[in-house]
């Protein structure tokens, strides 16, 4: 791999990175809340990209739009596919999850509930919008936007990093500032006395899964306008994900965002180096290498204590 | 001074004319009361229904099956259902739940009268289960080719494999995403050691002897992947035997020079030859289906001995008390890894003999959907009864064949999915429960116990 080639594959590392990393804030706050690995949260971030897909395919005009108009389309397929990933991540916690905490059932049974959800989710989703891949309509010309140390940023590539960390600035300021932020915290360290000084667990619990359906469902949306819409589509980024969640330190959210980060990195370098057919082996060695090395993480886990 | 105390009167005339906090947060809205509450969820299950059994989408045109499905007479005949089903529950409750409770009455007498039968009368035991291995043995001669086929390529082969996923899931407590990678290694290995790959193995075997290694093959597979993991934490296990899946799976795939990729491997069927004596399988399915009943019953006279062994009585201790048991010396970490060790190679053996069965096999296979079939088998029967895991493969295998006319195969796992989230809430413990599994789940619910293994291990508290 030449110098050049290097930093082309740096920075799709790091768009690709981006992405993961507000997937895998989804999978670290619903563990920080519920101790929980959220399976279904793959198939949020599919919704996400029907969301978008959808919105668009019923407002967009022939003509590929341009200037303004560009960016009022990405804003409506980002919200649209924002609102439909929070919506499913909202009914998931509401129909599947709460009642087993009501009965406050085994891990296992919380683990095989997400499996069946998911399941059921993509599947539906096939069902629903057929089972091939399509692309998300133009919302502009997509062409290089600008070049760093020699690597060419496309339009799209920009408009995921730009907003991947916009999303993430966003959701550190509300998980450290805001009220809804230290109830996540507080559930996060000690459910019981949370409920003790008054926070309503219930509520907290369906927020936070809100909260990482919103940036999972965006993130959807984003992934789709890189590449397709597809039915599957979450379950490889699901896993890489969930990967980078545990590298930075489950239930840390600033952990998840780094994790993302070096997970997005390595799988483009695993692609440069050997290769598009062993994209996703990379990002499965470095999960089971961590836990060998460094189960907690590069941050440290549980969301209470570090973030 | 007096200008400053606010005598109780006032208080209180204060608090009626700005509501409290507290007041605030008692009130409630009309559509937070249950009975409302109630409605509205049935009305979303209502809509579900409706999508779960509506119009196929196609890619063309995206909007075709929600238009049809909210425009259609489905969605009104479901709405029409819930909107019954609520003003039973709700008005006519008494009436409802006499019904019920006669129904369960009229019922359970015969019921209960077998049980007893069964529970007092040890001949018969044996005579009912002698009846049914010969029915299990000889009562598919009279079926259909077609279901013969079924019998054996989906139902005999996936009774296999939940038996062995029933030891890591229903008995150590940990849940395998990973089960059909190691049946995708046992059919490899198969392929490999009968000559069928493009490596050629240093002495081509029989079907019958590849068993051994492919077992030995998996067991250290199974002890490479979980030993790092299941040090930590059991749920950890779950996300990366999922991801192991997704290797083996892409290396069947890719690594072309190997395994063929997606062309496919063309595999010798099953046969004997002692010199004295040769038979060789062929087409009829009859033959491979007596080989894996013969599998079948030599698993479960190993698991059902070691299911009352002390490995078996340790997988309890680990299961409904890690700290406990550990503390007691039961090294947890050596039994979780034997029980997932003793899974992956059930499912060689299975791949095996679905190798040398089917005769041509390629990735897509060992789909990681069908991981996922074989924990909704092993949940939806029961988890850690072994009669409960046959009959769940048995009857979920038979029962999307006999409904094919009537539901596209494509949602079968859809429904699939719906009936683990409905299983996991309302009948953790399956439909033909493990007595102690059921008490587990139960006392868990109670705050006792973890009925599972997935928490941290010992030294690792979180």
């Amino acid at each position: 791999m030449s110098l050049s080639e290097f930093w082309d594959f740096l920075v799709l590392g790091v768009v690709l990175g981006s992405l993961y990393a507000v997937i895998a804030i989804g999978y670290t706050l619903v563990y920080g809340v519920l101790q929980l690995l959220n399976f279904a949260h793959s198939e949020v971030f599919m919704f996400g990209g029907y969301g978008g897909l959808l919105a668009l395919t019923a407002l967009i005009p022939e003509t590929t739009p341009s200037g303004m108009n560009s960016v009022l389309y990405v804003a409506i397929g980002m919200l649209a596919g924002a609102a439909l990933g929070g919506a499913v991540a909202f009914g998931l916690e509401r129909v599947a999850y709460r009642p087993l905490r009501r009965h406050n059932a085994p891990r296992l049974v919380f683990l095989i509930t997400a499996i069946g959800a998911s399941f059921f989710l993509y599947n539906l989703a096939g069902k629903l919008f057929g089972r091939n891949a399509l692309p998300m309509p133009a919302m502009y010309e997509n062409g290089t936007a600008l070049t760093v140390f020699g690597a060419e940023l496309t339009v799209t590539q920009l408009l995921i990093l730009v907003s991947a960390v916009a999303m993430m600035v966003l959701l550190d300021y509300v998980v450290n500032r805001t009220k809804m932020g230290s109830g996540i915290r507080a559930v996060a360290q000690d459910p019981e006395v949370a409920a003790l000084m008054g926070v309503d667990i219930d509520k907290v619990v369906s927020r936070t899964f809100v909260l990482g359906g919103l940036l999972g469902g965006a993130a959807g949306f984003l992934f789709g306008t890189n590449s397709q819409v597809w039915y599957t589509m979450g379950f490889l980024p699901g896993i890489t994900a969930f990967a980078a969640a545990v590298l930075g330190g489950i239930g840390n959210v600033r952990g998840a965002m780094l994790g993302g980060l070096v997970l997005g990195v390595v799988e483009t370098m695993t692609v440069g180096l050997w290769g598009d057919d062993w994209r996703y082996v990379g990002a499965f060695v470095v999960l089971v290498l961590v836990l060998m090395v460094r189960p907690t993480g590069i941050l440290g886990e549980r969301l209470g204590r570090t973030a | 001074m007096s200008m400053k105390t606010s005598t109780p009167a006032e208080s209180s005339r204060n608090e009626s004319m700005a509501p409290s906090a507290a007041a605030r947060l008692r009130k409630v809205h009309w559509y937070q009361e249950p009975r409302w509450r109630r409605l509205g969820a049935l009305l979303a299950l209502a809509v579900t229904f409706t999508l779960m059994t509506g119009e196929e989408g196609t890619t063309r045109d995206l909007f075709l099956a929600l238009r049809e499905d909210f425009t259609g007479p489905g969605l009104w005949l479901w709405v029409g259902i819930a909107v019954l089903v609520w003003v039973v529950r709700e008005f006519l409750s008494d009436q409802a739940s006499g019904a019920a409770k006669w129904t369960k009455r009229t019922a359970s007498g015969p019921f209960a009268a077998v049980r007893e039968a069964w529970g007092s009368n040890a001949s018969l035991r044996v005579g009912v289960l002698l009846a049914g291995l010969a029915l299990a043995v000889f009562g598919p001669l009279g079926l259909e080719r077609y279901w013969q086929q079924v019998l054996v390529d989906q139902i005999a082969i996936f009774v296999l494999l939940t038996i062995g996923l029933n030891v890591v899931i229903g008995w150590a407590g940990l849940l395998d995403l990973g089960f059909i990678a190691f049946f995708a290694i046992g059919a490899y290995s198969a392929a490999y050691w009968t000559g069928a790959l493009p490596v050629q193995p240093p002495v081509v075997l029989n079907n019958f002897l590849v068993i051994p290694i492919a077992v030995a093959t998996c067991l250290v597979a199974g002890v490479l992947l979980g030993a790092p993991v299941l040090r930590l934490r059991g749920d950890y296990l779950a996300i990366v035997t999922l991801g192991f899946h997704e290797i083996v799976y892409l290396m069947a795939k890719n690594a072309e020079s190997v395994t063929e990729g997606v062309r496919g491997v063309k595999v010798e069927r099953f046969s004997i030859d002692l010199g004295f004596f040769s038979y060789e399988w062929k087409l009829d399915p009859m033959p491979y289906y007596w080989v894996l009943i013969g599998f079948t019953v030599l698993a479960l006279f190993l698991f059902l001995r070691l299911e009352h062994s002390k490995v078996g009585r340790a997988w309890t201790a680990i299961r409904e008390d890690e700290v406990a048991a550990a503390a007691t010396g039961v090294n947890t970490v050596r039994y979780k890894l034997m029980a997932f060790a003793i899974g992956a190679s059930t499912s060689g053996v299975a791949g095996v003999a679905y190798a040398s069965k089917v005769g041509y096999f390629n990735p897509e296979n060992f789909a990681i959907l069908l991981s996922i079939l074989v924990l909704a088998y092993v949940v939806f029967g029961g988890m850690g009864s072994i009669p409960g895991v046959i009959f769940g493969a048995a009857f979920l295998v038979w029962l999307p064949e006999a409904l094919r006319e009537w539901v596209d195969p494509k949602d079968r796992y859809m429904y699939l999915g719906a009936l683990l989230v409905v299983m996991m809430i309302y009948r953790p413990q399956g439909v033909l429960p493990s007595r102690r599994r059921k008490r587990e789940l139960e006392m868990a619910e109670a705050g006792i116990g973890g009925a599972d293994a997935t928490g941290p291990a010992e030294g690792r508290q979180q």
